[in-house]
């Protein structure tokens, strides 16, 4: 199992560790719903450091991205971030990450832990032309700082304007000294931002942003509440909502899959899902008192079994349980009904409109 | 006071047992998020299943530490599955049942030997 730089930091915290793709990871540090509630309200620290970071390089490297994501990164101006699905020929999902443009010879590409070596592979084998990709995750520190505090906290360690930052757009700055890609962007509904920077200064960063973080009520936060807390934004968890089997068509990001770039991998078959519907659709749902849905239980119609939970929880914010399951089309609309089997027993759940969670003053 | 390797504490008042978790187990669990409870008048099986409690991460099965039938369970609980967190070994009692066998009641674990395998 791979060990962060802040592994004993998060220790001393007291912090409980688990296991998370192939990483020794913080879990909770007092309680998920306190933590969760926090990062809502205030602001919370994340140590991110088990992300993958690649960079592609090179005079083919714009022709290359477009070729392999299903995102128009040509339409993007330097210094954006595109979230984007990233296919096989047969639309599948190998993974979906983030691709900073720095400019168009050069992107960053932000994958899951789990998946990395897997996404070096492929990206590898799909490369043509005058372009290189290297992997630098294990050089490359990422700390996130979440919540209507994050941006007044960051402000006292930066002289970057901050406000001038858009959400998914980023920039390139000193932190308390340190060099970072400083990016509006996050995993949990709320504003913050995501800081990038050569991995050796990663326990720096940490004792600093606690030690500013204190007049801010700054906490550290866990995977834990890190996962309630993208549920309730409906942002995807590859290997629970998207795995090596859905397509983007399939996952409702659609929007994620620009046929007016032209030609890449997959548009042909996406562009035909997208026409003519597919088998199978992720809805979002919502239970009431009684057992949390949860990853693999099944979704029932008329007691035959036509779906599958991907993920599911009692949704702090929410005060209910809440889920997203993958179903047939004619169960999409909101207010279709279902069951959700648990323990044998089947309990009702209703489709509702996504993300269960907005913060205030987004569209 | 007594426990059950499970993480179960009993006390047991003349021929009823009040049964809950320990405070140990409810904070390993976290949050304790809902309770599924037996139903009045079902028999527990010592050292057999007989509800499930979750927590915001976490599915766990509850034993029961003696054998008997159950004459109340803790019906706050359905409000406020919190009170398991909060309370343990007190509000946050889960089920009473009448023993069927007050014998089962010698080989629970003193709280000295409880503590010892949480260690």
């Amino acid at each position: 199992m791979k060990k962060t730089p802040l592994c004993q930091v998060h220790e001393a915290l007291g912090a409980r560790m688990v296991e998370f793709g192939g990483w020794y990871m913080p879990v909770q540090y007092t309680s998920i719903i306190e933590e969760h509630n926090h990062v809502r309200t205030k602001c919370g620290m994340f140590d991110l450091f088990h992300m993958g970071e690649f960079w592609l390089t090179g005079p083919d490297a714009m022709k290359n991205v477009q070729k392999i994501v299903t995102q128009d990164i040509e339409a993007l101006s330097d210094r954006q971030i595109a979230y984007t699905p990233m296919c096989r020929p047969d639309g599948t999902i190998v993974d979906d990450l983030l691709v900073y443009r720095w400019t168009d010879t050069e992107f960053m590409l932000v994958v899951n832990a789990s998946n990395e070596l897997k996404d070096f592979d492929w990206i590898n084998h799909q490369l043509e032309g005058n372009v290189r990709l290297a992997n630098e995750s294990a050089n490359t520190g990422l700390i996130a700082v979440q919540g209507p505090n994050a941006e007044a906290l960051l402000q006292k360690l930066t002289r970057q304007r901050l406000k001038s930052i858009k959400f998914y757009w980023f920039t390139a700055g000193k932190v308390s000294g340190i060099d970072c890609i400083i990016s509006r962007t996050g995993y949990t509904g709320e504003d913050g931002f995501e800081l990038y920077f050569n991995a050796e200064h990663t326990e720096y960063l940490w004792s600093v942003l606690t030690e500013k973080g204190k007049e801010f009520d700054l906490k550290p936060i866990g995977l834990g509440a890190r996962d309630t807390l993208r549920l309730e934004a409906r942002l995807m968890l590859y290997g629970n909502d998207l795995n090596d089997t859905t397509t983007p068509i399939e996952a409702n990001l659609g929007w994620t899959v620009k046929f007016a770039k032209g030609q890449f991998t997959a548009s042909e078959i996406l562009k035909h899902q997208k026409d003519n519907g597919t088998e199978r659709i992720l809805v979002g749902f919502e239970m009431g008192k009684g057992p949390a849905p949860r990853h693999g239980y099944p979704v029932l119609k008329d007691g035959k079994q036509i779906g599958e939970v991907t993920s599911g929880t009692m949704s702090p914010t929410l005060k209910k349980n809440i889920g997203l399951a993958y179903v047939a089309p004619t169960l999409k609309e909101i207010g279709s009904t279902f069951d959700v089997e648990v323990r044998g027993k089947a309990y009702p759940a209703t489709v509702i409109e996504t993300p269960f969670y907005k913060r205030e003053g987004t569209k | 006071m007594k426990f059950s390797k499970e993480h179960e504490w009993v006390k047991l008042e003349g021929d009823t047992a009040i049964i809950g978790i320990t405070d140990y187990a409810a904070h390993q669990l976290g949050d304790i998020v809902f309770v599924e409870l037996p139903n009045k008048g079902s028999k527990l099986e010592v050292n057999k299943v007989f509800g499930t409690i979750e927590s915001v991460k976490t599915v766990s099965d509850v034993f029961a530490p003696m054998t008997g039938e159950v004459i109340e369970v803790n019906d706050e609980l359905d409000a406020n599955p919190a009170l398991v967190n909060e309370d343990p070994t007190g509000n946050g009692w889960i089920v009473k049942i009448k023993v069927s066998n007050p014998n089962e009641y010698d080989q629970l674990l003193d709280e000295a030997a409880y503590k010892a395998i949480c260690e």
